[in-house]
């Protein structure tokens, strides 16, 4: 099992991607998928320094939920912020956050977090992983947005993959 | 054939996508610095895309009657890839703005 499938997750990830692409469900392209999901996983082995763990599937359906919903509020506000540039200037700023994450594999989702949220972009990163500094598009509090941040984004991370 | 309300639903997500690109562009033009631009153009990667996914799903969906959902995969991929290029343009943006003195935080740790 271990050695043919050396990551379960990424086969199933795969799989589904593969049918989504093709868009059918056919016993042909299920076929290929399977052979797709198994070979895949065996030529990336050697790339993938450390296998990722992931636990709490539920807490990662609300994480995901939670940045679909900030992803929306903060286009939002960056569309407006941006319709009302002359009269009211968007405050941007650098926040520096001190992180407690560490894990490789979180610190690229909370990239993929930052970046997709509109009103945020990951600008440092500490070389020994213990601040964060990003740029917000329109500061109002900054203890309240580093709460919000270690809150809605790193706990959820640390418990998934630590 | 296209139920009528089908096509309805998919010219006004288009048409509101539309409205979220111009605005991302007047952003990019109208804001001051660099790094409040590049908060504009993250608006059509993310608000727009998936605007345009979802007039997709609706219009092919209604179409051929199954549902149709292989675009979703585009906005997957978008938020994989993205992070690399963000990451990329702020960094050299701010390691540009440090050399030539501006007024910057200092780098995090040991100047990396």
């Amino acid at each position: 099992m271990k050695r043919w499938l050396p990551s379960p997750w990424l086969s199933l990830g795969i799989f589904f991607g593969w049918l989504l692409l093709n868009n059918s469900l056919s016993p042909g392209q299920m076929l290929l998928g399977l052979a797709v999901a198994i070979v895949i996983p065996l030529l990336m082995a050697p790339l993938r320094p450390t296998p990722g763990p992931l636990r709490h599937w539920r807490k990662l359906t609300i994480l995901i939920l939670r940045v679909g919903r900030d992803v929306l509020r903060s286009a939002f506000d960056v569309a407006c912020g941006v319709a009302r540039t002359g009269t009211r200037p968007p405050r941007g700023a650098f926040v520096v956050v001190p992180l407690e994450l560490r894990d490789t594999h979180a610190l690229a989702a909370l990239a993929m977090i930052t970046t997709v949220v509109p009103g945020t972009v990951w600008s440092e990163l500490a070389p020994d992983r213990s601040a964060l500094m990003l740029h917000v598009f329109d500061l109002d509090d900054e203890a309240a947005f580093i709460a919000h941040f270690k809150n809605d984004y790193e706990r959820p991370l640390k418990e998934i993959f630590e | 054939m296209m139920p009528p309300l089908g096509e309805l639903v998919v010219a006004a997500l288009l048409l509101g996508s539309g409205i979220v690109v111009l605005l991302a562009a007047t952003g990019l033009w109208r804001l001051r610095d660099f790094f409040s631009r590049m908060h504009a153009p993250a608006l059509a990667s993310t608000l727009a895309a998936w605007i345009v996914t979802l007039a997709s799903i609706v219009h092919f969906s209604t179409r051929s009657g199954g549902l149709s959902l292989h675009v979703w995969l585009i906005i997957i991929v978008l938020s994989i890839t993205a992070p690399i290029t963000t990451i990329v343009l702020a960094r050299a943006a701010l390691f540009r703005r440090r050399q030539a003195g501006d007024e910057l935080p200092a780098p995090l740790g040991d100047g990396c």
